[in-house]
């Protein structure tokens, strides 16, 4: 079963539903379907009801963040080269995503994987995506982590709270702009990065 | 950020609302001996029955994922050591297959025989140190654990031996492994497994069909199988629900399809059931390790032609998953062409295992309430992560 055959069948299935298939170009060759947010409970309800398809687990949900400095020209992620993200991109506006994958396989059928990914409009205020916890439970925690490190929001959770930071924590440290606090301790041999965290602390050049 | 910061924080258990002053809080752990690490749950009773569970992660995090995305690949490979801390052979295996598929490195044949031998072992002495932590959690207090620390100090052993180390042993490499066997080694390896049904002869005759604790674990902690399907409970708990689903046999990744051995199922879902699949399933390692041992090829226990230094995989995305002894343990990754992943996770069995954690121990009560978290075999190390 490829995608290129998969792909039709659920807009067959699932009316309106916009589908998008993303190639991966490397060794792995696990290609990926990108659905759109409204339709996404809909075709997750179908990939896992229809007899021959049958994808009744729903193994590894995560997020990966794409802010515009990852996604600018000429490093789009299918091309991407060694460029370091620098500090001038992140001035201007931001016209990154966030980006939720899940690997779905099915144990009564023992085949898979399909890859559904689903991306928010923006990184800062449009960041809510439907939860697929109605379809399969194996995401409770994972959304939670996913909401707790990158901020995603997901409606239709029952129970979307911070599940590895504490209550109180404020930022989203696995996005790609996370600053972390300056929270240096005295070493006295500091090297490496921990010697650029001393001299950052100490306002000296780093 | 702003628009973020009105989400939902604590949702601390509230008093029932018809001010019934029966029920009781407790919060079990962080620091408590069956609680298996720093893992609390928030435990609502009535009289002595549970009628609600939360349980609380965080306690050991690090952010693994992030620290792992500033590393080079090579670089987080002696890091996933200690994810699972008991089997650190295993985490090696399932972050080089995914290193491997993302980058399309072929593995030598030698090197696959010796990550079969030394994965099977890390699930036997897993599966041993299991049965006995839950001897010791339904209160059969030392000796069936001791007896089980026996046993898993003779694998100990041998890895020391082999990588330099007992616990971390850092031995896996992409395309292959860190070292070739040392001289001796397949011998003391053949006497340890050829010693360890004797020792699985032994627990079982005292333990298996011992009436005390068939009555403490029979019927307790039953999980059906839709439900265990739908949460993405894998590994033993899972097959004890009665779901046929064993990577070795579904992706047969390594070389698993060349061994002949038997997926043990449960069909209760209990904590019995549990307990007993591990036993078998240390009779099928045995099998598969006395296959591995006698087929052991010579040849390169590398691929030479794999850089592990300056690694740059092409751009592109990879998951790789194997039949860790907690289960499926997978790694996905995200290369852009740099020497750092993109994107680093893990996908940790032991925490998706405890997503039925509420659902298993509803009705029951506290004592239950430590075997059957016992029984689900979780290492916070790879919770929390």
């Amino acid at each position: 079963m490829t995608l290129e055959s998969l792909k039709p069948e659920i807009e067959a299935n699932v009316p309106g539903c916009r589908l998008e298939i993303i190639p991966n170009p490397s060794p792995s060759a696990q290609h990926s379907l990108l659905m759109d947010a409204e339709h996404a409970l809909a075709i997750a309800t179908f990939l896992r009801d229809a007899p021959h398809l049958r994808f009744d687990y729903c193994s590894n949900v995560t997020g990966i963040d794409w802010p515009a400095s990852a996604l600018a020209p000429g490093k789009a992620k299918e091309t991407g080269d060694a460029m370091e993200e620098d500090v001038e991109s992140a001035e201007a506006p931001d016209t990154g995503h966030l980006e939720v994958v899940y690997h779905l396989y099915s144990m009564e059928l023992k085949h898979g994987p399909v890859i559904l990914r689903m991306r928010t409009q923006d990184r800062a205020t449009h960041v809510h995506l439907p939860s697929l916890i109605s379809v399969w439970r194996s995401v409770d925690f994972q959304e939670r982590e996913v909401f707790d490190l990158f901020g995603v929001l997901f409606d239709g959770h029952p129970d979307l709270r911070r599940i590895l930071m504490w209550d109180e924590f404020t930022d989203f440290p696995m996005r790609r702009d996370y600053v972390e606090p300056d929270d240096y301790e005295y070493e006295p041999t500091a090297h490496g990065k921990v010697l650029l965290k001393t001299m950052q602390h100490h306002g000296g050049e780093a | 950020m702003n628009a973020l910061a009105e989400f939902p924080t604590a949702a601390h258990l509230t008093p029932s609302a018809d001010g019934d002053s029966q029920l009781l809080e407790v919060s079990m752990g962080p620091q408590h001996p069956s609680t298996h690490g720093v893992f609390r749950m928030d435990v609502v009773l009535d009289g002595e029955t549970v009628v609600k569970l939360k349980p609380i992660f965080g306690y050991l995090h690090r952010n693994h994922e992030k620290i792992a995305e500033d590393e080079t690949y090579l670089g987080s490979m002696p890091y996933t050591d200690r994810l699972d801390y008991f089997c650190s052979l295993t985490n090696n295996w399932a972050y080089a297959l995914a290193v491997e598929t993302l980058a399309g490195v072929q593995v030598p044949e030698r090197a696959q025989y010796l990550r079969v031998i030394t994965a099977e072992l890390t699930r036997l002495q897993n599966h041993a140190s299991l049965v006995g932590f839950l001897m010791q959690d339904m209160g059969a207090s030392g000796t069936p654990l001791m007896y089980a620390f026996r046993e898993r100090e003779k694998i100990l052993d041998l890895f020391e031996a082999l990588t330099g180390a007992r616990m971390m042993c850092n031995y896996m490499r992409f395309g292959g492994c860190r070292v070739d066997l040392p001289a001796g080694w397949l011998e003391q390896a053949k006497q340890v497994v050829a010693a360890f049904p004797r020792f699985l002869d032994e627990y079982e005759t005292l333990l298996v069909g011992n009436e005390i604790i068939m009555a403490r674990t029979q019927g307790v902690g039953v999980l059906s199988k839709e439900l265990a399907i739908n949460a993405g409970i894998t590994g033993p708990v899972l097959r004890a629900s009665g779901v046929n689903y064993d990577l070795r046999k579904v992706d047969k990744y390594g070389i698993y399809d060349r061994f002949n051995f038997r997926i043990p199922l449960g069909d209760h879902g209990d904590v019995y059931d549990r307990y007993m699949i591990r036993l078998l399933e240390m009779r099928e390692s045995i099998k598969i390790l006395e296959q591995a041992m006698r087929d052991l090829p010579e040849g390169p226990f590398t691929d030479p032609k794999t850089k592990v230094r300056n690694f740059r995989p092409k751009p592109g995305e990879a998951y790789g998953r194997i039949e860790a002894p907690k289960g499926e343990l997978g790694f996905y990754l995200v290369s852009d062409g740099t020497p750092n992943p993109y994107r680093y996770r893990v996908r940790p069995p032991s925490l998706i295992n405890l997503t039925v954690l509420e659902d298993m121990c509803l009705g029951r009560n506290i004592a239950d309430i430590v075997i059957i978290l016992g029984s689900i075999d979780i290492v916070m190390g790879e919770v929390d992560r």
